[in-house]
């Protein structure tokens, strides 16, 4: 099944010079892949990524997500897109750091607002479990390390049941061990919980392990 | 929903303790000195209004002086009077009893007051002081002016029904040395002379209309001037609102006829002075509620800076705009809610002591009640103030682009 299709995206920037950073870009994502985009720095990667996690709408062409078709919506429908279909992960964390880790996690279930608050609870301990940081559940984000600050992130886009994962540079900040850790984790959520995931990453070895890898090179596919 | 908005506020609030306190603070001061000033304001108006009608009525009834026109006027032919003049006509009111019971029948119509202001000379041997005797009715004048509560020596009540009692300013006893039971011998400018009691000495707030200044009886009055009992030739009136006075007095001039003067018009230059008063305070009360909104605005633009990184998470994991409104509008409207509630608790405090202190002389105590309106007033401006300050940065949040955020 195709969780995630685009057709014909191109995308200009306009400041300071109109300038093509996307040009026909059309590919789709199966369920349950790790899907790596790759490319050297300014070849649209990250701007491909924030069109396809609907963020950023000033686009030509066609994106659909689990079927739907998301292009042309306006903001706030989006918005319930993101918070209902979409988890994210980005190079730094973006945890708030006047939370618990545990609040952290919860925050996109609560904005959902159907499960009860004991359940969304039980639930963000469970996620935290199967990521070996539930002894951080309590503490503020900012008291943790690098690394289980980014299982928290990821903690945090799955309390939806996303239909897709985006990650920007989920190990870019992270040493060897800890990306290691990550790859794992995105590796066992795809195979064990069919989790689909579409990564941004210039690390090559992350890159080879992935299910699919598509590369751009100057805003074309290659 | 709701609840997770409220939440995400309430911890900023919180977390960022120092600063809501500065924010609440500011506006608690801001609010507190507006309702103050404010209500000290009318104070101090009710308070100057009260010293105004103790010596000057709020519609004065009198016959204005009338130019001199031709006799005889005719279509296309022009009559010119070279140099005309005041009419030299009586200044009495004709039928001033018929004149009395018209007012009556209106129903913002409170007092009435009929008068005799004439100019006088107090005698005593050889020396004359020159001065202005006021004959009253001394019932109604009392209702009207509060009379008795100026009166230092005697008792106003002996003015009833005694034609040979006068009340005396305290000056003109002073001068003449004269005391209670003392008689005095007046001259008018008709040449007639009276020998009268002294039954009561008043002080006023003015030493001039002290030196000057005595009441005797209507029917003396009239007799002073050689007149019969139907002679008056002021009405004043007092009314139910005396900020009316201008607009029911113009009523008045029409039903009978004769010039009525509010005491709007006839004390202008102390009505412009209350005007500035009002303004300045208006606008300094104003002035400090606004800054206490720009405390708020200043703080709140301060912390959408600072969590630029949550607000964008926030709007990618999806909260919408007016999610992200809704968390910031909360934190402005608690600090502005806890800051009002405690402004009006202080301006209560204030106004509380400041009215148990004693000033002396005509003021007594300190001019200052607890104004509802005026509270009501403050809230809601208040209120008003912290909406507009906090809807600013909460938009400016709201129109944050995640994208811009996470790309840097």
């Amino acid at each position: 099944m195709k969780i995630l299709e685009v057709e014909n995206i191109n995308k200009y920037f306009y400041d300071p010079i109109r300038f093509k950073v996307l040009e026909d870009i059309s590919f789709s994502v199966e369920k349950g892949k790790l899907m790596s985009m790759i490319g050297k720095s300014g070849s649209g990667k990250s701007t491909l990524l924030y069109i396809l996690s609907t963020m950023d709408t000033d686009y030509q062409g066609k994106l659909w997500i689990d079927q739907e078709l998301v292009t042309g919506k306006k903001n706030d429908a989006l918005a319930e897109i993101r918070n209902n279909k979409i988890g994210f992960v980005f190079q730094f964390h973006y945890l708030l750091q006047e939370f618990s880790c545990l609040k952290n996690i919860m925050i996109p279930a609560l904005k959902l607002g159907i499960a009860s608050k004991e359940a969304i609870e039980d639930k963000a301990m469970k996620i935290m479990e199967i990521l070996d940081i539930k002894e951080q559940a309590l503490k503020p984000a900012n008291k943790l390390s690098g690394g289980q600050q980014q299982r928290v992130a990821i903690a945090r886009a799955l309390i939806n049941d996303p239909a897709i994962i985006m990650c920007d540079e989920p190990t870019g900040n992270l040493d060897s061990k800890n990306t290691a850790i990550i790859l794992d984790i995105f590796k066992n959520l795809t195979k064990e919980m069919k989790q689909t995931i579409i990564t941004v990453t210039h690390d090559e070895s992350f890159a080879l392990q992935s299910d699919e890898v598509i590369e751009l090179k100057d805003g074309h596919l290659i | 929903m709701k609840n997770i908005n409220k939440d995400i506020a309430v911890t900023y609030l919180i977390t960022g303790k120092r600063m809501t306190l500065i924010a609440t603070i500011g506006v608690l001061i801001g609010m507190s000195l507006y309702i103050f000033m404010n209500s000290m304001l009318v104070g101090f108006d009710r308070i100057s209004n009260d010293t105004i009608f103790k010596n000057s009525p709020q519609i004065r009834i009198f016959k204005d002086d009338a130019i001199s026109q031709p006799l005889y006027q005719e279509e296309g032919v022009q009559n010119i009077i070279i140099n005309p003049k005041i009419v030299p006509a009586s200044d009495a009111i004709d039928n001033p009893n018929e004149i009395i019971n018209l007012i009556q029948k209106e129903d913002f119509v409170t007092t009435i007051s009929p008068q005799i202001t004439t100019t006088v000379f107090y005698n005593i041997g050889k020396l004359q002081v020159p001065g202005t005797v006021t004959g009253v009715n001394p019932e109604q004048a009392n209702q009207m002016f509060n009379i008795k509560s100026n009166i230092v020596e005697g008792d106003f009540e002996n003015m009833n029904n005694n034609i040979n009692a006068i009340a005396l300013g305290r000056g003109i006893a002073k001068n003449l040395s004269l005391s209670i039971g003392d008689n005095i011998n007046i001259t008018s400018s008709k040449g007639v002379s009276r020998n009268l009691k002294v039954v009561a000495i008043f002080k006023t707030n003015n030493t001039i209309l002290d030196k000057t200044k005595s009441y005797i009886n209507l029917n003396a009055a009239q007799q002073l001037l050689l007149q019969g009992n139907t002679y008056i030739t002021d009405i004043n009136v007092s009314i139910k609102d005396p900020e009316k006075a201008t607009i029911q007095g113009q009523l008045l001039s029409k039903i009978t006829g004769y010039k009525a003067e509010s005491w709007l018009e006839a004390n202008e230059s102390i009505m412009a002075a209350f005007k500035m008063r009002r303004l300045v305070i208006t606008f300094v009360s104003l002035t400090i509620l606004i800054v206490a909104g720009f405390g708020i605005y200043n703080i709140l633009n301060m912390t959408v800076s600072q969590k630029i990184n949550d607000i964008a998470i926030l709007k990618a994991i999806g909260f919408k705009g007016k999610d992200v409104i809704s968390i910031f509008l909360t934190q402005a409207l608690t600090v502005g809610f806890i800051g009002i509630v405690g402004g009006i608790l202080l301006a209560s405090l204030f106004i509380a002591i400041l009215q148990t202190v004693y000033i002396g002389g005509d003021i007594g105590y300190f001019p200052i009640g607890f104004e509802v309106q005026k509270f009501i007033q403050g809230i809601i401006i208040g209120g008003l103030i912290t909406f507009l300050a906090g809807y600013l940065p909460a938009k400016k949040a709201a129109q944050v682009d995640p994208i811009s955020i996470f790309r840097k």
